[in-house]
């Protein structure tokens, strides 16, 4: 029955992000050079009111945990943060060999083997002092990005918070491909002490750690806006174009024909 | 005595020149910020009260940044649809958002330690810089670029921030749109968003 609804669900998620299996009927362009700053709203007035939603449990419940969390000796939020980011790896070595990069995928894989052996657990990283550097995350959403799929429209999940048609189908497609969810969903594969709970510890740490990271980032966000809703949309769809292009620079990402057309002198 | 003469000018020469100096920006991109980045951390590092930060902060802002021309970039297709007198009134309001937005953002910090690394020129009239702010025990390493408009080549201006790849400039400009679209166009609501910000306290 669940098998049969997140199918039912991937088909209208499909549908809806390729606008041209779809019909026009959207209000995405797909003009390939302004992609992700263009894409539409699937339902606004919805959308603003989840977000409010969850800006407000943001304040209330999850803002407190990451200050709390940020309290701990400095040790225990590395090596918290570094176990999460080893399980999460798992992950991304399964995107990375979808998108076929398999040097992407054999650093990680690499990476995860030393970490979890020599770096007890992944407490520690001893892989990056071996030189196999740490690379970005790798989810389905941007796998389908890299096979061009396009964004669809943008909306806003209840606690999940920002993504578009495509990175809602990514979030579907990890829970398959993610070794993690696997392990502590099949009961099967492992015994019962993997169960379900721990992928959600284990994802609601990974949360609160990345909170903790950016408290600071928010606040300031949050300050300096005068439409938090806009901002948020903007800075969420800039940065899925540039880990999908997989750019550590933005002189490879930006469209600067925006640029040209301002001439101030 | 003439040789004692020309000492004293050379001297007087120098006297004129020092403050001056103080207040030329290198031509060169990469120096050039990391000169800005120098000077603001000096400010922010001094014990000195918010107004006093803000007050210098807005200095530097002014002689470095284009405001300008990020204000026309932010305004965006609506810029074609104002008149003279409003872009003017647009381009007051905006100079004021963007240096309170500015300094509010950098008075966060008290010691920012930036390293500016490398730049990379994508044209005559624009140069990246590239920098990193260092990590601390609370916050990991941001890298961040600086658009740098060269149009003259004396005289590089900063018109965008991109903190770890997401442009500022951009973000202001969506929001700036969100902002007078949901309001069937009306680019007033922007001013009046713009006033409000403003005089809102901190």
């Amino acid at each position: 029955m669940n098998k049969n609804f997140f199918v039912a669900i991937l088909v209208f998620l499909i549908f809806q992000a390729y606008p041209s299996v779809a019909g026009t009927s959207g209000s995405e362009e797909l003009s390939k050079k302004s992609q992700s700053y263009s894409t539409g709203e699937c339902f606004e007035g919805v959308s603003r009111a989840v977000f409010k939603f969850n800006h407000g449990l943001d304040k209330a419940l999850f803002r407190p945990i990451a200050k709390g969390y940020r309290a701990l000796p400095v040790p225990i939020r590395t090596g918290t943060g570094n176990v999460i980011d080893n399980l999460r790896s798992l992950l991304s070595i399964s995107n990375n060999v979808l998108q076929g990069d398999l040097r992407g995928a054999g650093n990680k894989a690499g990476r995860f083997v030393i970490n979890s052996t020599v770096g007890i657990l992944g407490i520690w990283d001893p892989a990056s002092a071996l030189g196999l550097e740490k690379t970005g995350k790798e989810d389905f959403g941007q796998t389908l990005g890299k096979w061009g799929v396009g964004s669809g429209c943008y909306f806003v999940l209840p606690v999940l918070g920002p993504t578009t048609t495509r990175d809602a189908i990514g979030l579907i497609g990890d829970t398959f491909l993610d070794p993690v969810y696997q392990i502590t969903h099949n009961n099967e594969v492992m015994d019962r002490t993997y169960s379900e709970h721990n992928y959600y510890y284990y994802r609601g740490t990974g949360a609160i750690d990345f909170r903790a990271k950016n408290i600071e980032s928010f606040d300031s966000v949050e300050k300096n806006s005068m439409d938090l809703y806009a901002s948020f949309k903007s800075l969420y769809l800039q940065d899925r174009k540039q880990k999908i292009s997989n750019s550590n620079s933005k002189v490879e990402t930006q469209d600067d024909s925006d640029w040209e057309e301002i001439d101030t002198n | 005595m003439k040789k004692e003469n020309l000492f004293f000018a050379y001297f007087i020469l120098i006297l004129l020149l020092i403050p001056f100096k103080s207040f030329a920006y290198s031509s060169d991109p990469q120096e050039f910020i990391s000169e800005v980045v120098i000077e603001a951390k000096k400010i922010l590092v001094k014990s000195n009260g918010r107004e006093f930060r803000v007050a210098k902060l807005s200095e530097i802002a002014l002689k470095t940044v284009d405001i300008k021309g990020i204000g026309s970039y932010t305004l965006g297709k609506y810029r074609k649809e104002l008149s003279e007198k409003e872009l003017k009134e647009y381009h007051l309001l905006f100079e004021k958002y963007f240096l309170k937005s500015f300094t509010s953002r950098l008075t966060d910090y008290s010691d920012p330690k930036i390293e500016v690394i490398s730049s990379k020129v994508l044209n005559p009239k624009y140069t990246i810089v590239n920098s990193i702010l260092l990590a601390t025990d609370d916050k990991p390493e941001i890298k961040i670029d600086w658009r740098i408009y060269t149009k003259d080549p004396q005289k590089p201006l900063i018109r965008d921030l991109m903190i770890e790849g997401l442009s500022l400039a951009k973000t202001q400009k969506e929001e700036f749109a969100s902002i007078i679209e949901s309001n069937d166009g009306d680019i007033k609501m922007l001013f009046s968003k713009l006033n409000e910000f403003i005089n809102k306290k901190d």
